[in-house]
């Protein structure tokens, strides 16, 4: 990495005025129940933001001079005032990206997103075939999502985005994902999976082996520049080559979440009190937040490196993500549960306590874990 | 490049920031991180009338340091965040086409740094 990229992340270490990749969950609701839902989403939340809110929280935004927004939910079509939203949001200038698993991606909306500027689509999908992906996004996801892409692509949509989310089940997949993407013209996006929301209780099962990191890291090594990663990788950067992107934990920093209630998290995947910075509700709204709350300025102050400040491989990998060791129960200013090096595994056996899941719109219907 | 009209696209937006300015291409969405305020300043200058030459005479950019400027900025058409007027058919006669790169000591670097696409950390 060189010096000048060094002081880059220095930078955005401390904060920015404003950030510079804020996600926006419209919606707790959700036809689907992922088995690793960040948000632990399913039933909508009484308290979510109202249209006027919505269209409140967006003039903030605008005023702050934030580019581009990632909305996701839930199911963000879910909303009936889903298009509302897009349109205010382009109205006042704000680009727009929005996560969907294309349940409600019809040839008609389609078309009308095909209409719209500055707006991208990301459409999830966990496996190849109904096989794989189905036992992690629910009976019929796969068949969903693929007629939502085929849609788009008879719209006229142009280069959307296909967004998988790694696991144990799909690593042998890769090409295959690229492969489809290129059909559609598409772009692929491949992140990390972190033990966040109902991910906490299906992570052990899914996360990819410490071989199968290796393979990871190499594959995003040969097709990264043609691969979008949300820079999500990073921890894999202590196999040696660095990952394209910024090497750091942008939660707080230049990264945070909106719920549908209105409350500011450090990231999406830290929907936990223990990262809640405040509410756009709240007097100043969500510019206070962002510049104002304890929980931000504290994330901006140099952090510790702890038990990996020994480790030569700090500098690669920042110790990994803090969602996924507070999830898992580690100390944060320590390894990564999937420390490359096996650091995070180790202090994982030595046991650890998992905070407990204060935030869950689960529907209240069994969950069949992995029906395999 | 230094006789060059060229005018920030139409298509990007600066935001202020601690260390310089953000500027982000709608279109091909694109961040620039423009890391020094005396960038900004010339970037905003880019009037789509003066040449380079002239925007950096004007907001006294010393010679010693042109270089990294122009390579800046040449970046920064490159990438589209800035587009070319159509170049003045006679720029000044005698405006410096050649930059003065050779400097003793360390080159004066105006840190300019390119995320591709404008998705980071999620
Ligand atoms: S010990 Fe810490 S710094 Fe070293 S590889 Fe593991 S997580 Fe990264
Ligand atoms: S907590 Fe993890 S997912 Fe969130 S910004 Fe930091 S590294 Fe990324």
């Amino acid at each position: 990495m060189s010096t000048s990229q060094h002081s880059l992340v220095d930078e955005l270490k401390s904060g920015l005025d404003a950030p510079i990749c804020l996600t926006w969950e419209l919606t707790y609701a959700c036809n689907l129940q992922c088995v690793h839902c960040l948000s632990s989403s399913g039933r909508r939340d009484p308290h979510e933001l109202t249209t006027q809110e919505a269209f409140g929280v967006l003039d903030d935004l605008a005023e702050m001079q934030v580019f581009y927004i990632n909305i996701g939910g839930g199911e963000p079509m879910i909303r009936r005032d889903f298009f509302d939203i897009l349109d205010h949001a382009a109205r006042r200038g704000i680009g727009v990206k929005f996560s969907t698993n294309g349940a409600y991606l019809t040839p008609e909306r389609a078309r009308r997103l095909a209409s719209m500027d500055y707006l991208d689509v990301q459409i999830s999908l966990d496996g190849l075939d109904a096989a794989t992906n189905d036992p992690v996004r629910g009976d019929g996801s796969y068949a969903l999502a693929r007629t939502a892409m085929d849609n788009l692509a008879g719209a006229g949509f142009g280069p959307f985005k296909i967004s998988i989310v790694v696991t144990r089940h799909n690593v042998a997949q890769l090409d295959g994902f690229k492969a489809l993407a290129d059909e559609y013209g598409a772009t692929l996006r491949v992140t990390r999976l972190r033990p966040s929301g109902r991910g906490a209780d299906s992570w052990h099962e899914l996360h990819p082996t410490n071989e199968q990191q290796r393979e990871i890291h190499r594959w995003l090594l040969d097709h990264g520049d043609h691969v979008l990663t949300g820079d999500s990788f990073f921890h894999l950067n202590a196999l040696g080559e660095s990952l394209p992107g910024l090497n750091m934990c942008g939660a707080g920093r230049v990264v945070c979440l909106i719920d549908p209630t209105g409350d500011v998290y450090a990231c999406p995947f830290v929907i936990h009190d223990e990262f809640k910075a405040g509410s756009v509700r709240d007097a100043g709204g969500f510019a206070a937040v962002w510049r104002e709350s304890d929980t931000f300025l504290a994330l901006r102050q140099p952090q510790s490196a702890g038990a990996c400040a020994s480790c030569g491989q700090f500098d690669a990998c920042q110790g990994g993500c803090m969602a996924a060791k507070f999830f898992t129960g580690l100390p944060l200013d320590g390894p990564d549960p999937e420390c490359v090096v096996g650091h995070g595994e180790a202090a994982l056996l030595e046991g650890s306590t998992p905070p407990l899941m204060l935030v869950d719109h689960s529907r209240p219907v069994p969950v069949t874990l992995l029906a395999r | 490049m230094e006789h060059r009209v060229v005018t920030l696209n139409p298509d990007v937006a600066l935001r202020p920031e601690p260390f310089g300015a953000l500027a982000y291409h709608y279109g091909n969405r694109r961040l620039v991180f423009l890391r020094h305020p005396d960038l900004v300043a010339v970037v905003y200058a880019l009037d789509g009338h003066r040449t380079i030459a002239e925007v950096l005479d004007a907001e006294g950019i010393a010679p010693r340091r042109r270089a990294s400027f122009v390579a800046a900025l040449a970046s920064m058409l490159d990438s589209e965040m800035l587009c070319e007027r159509a170049t003045r058919a006679n720029h000044r006669d005698g405006a410096p086409l050649r930059s003065s790169g050779a400097v003793i000591g360390a080159p004066p670097v105006v840190p300019l740094s390119f995320v591709h696409t404008a998705e980071v950390h999620q």
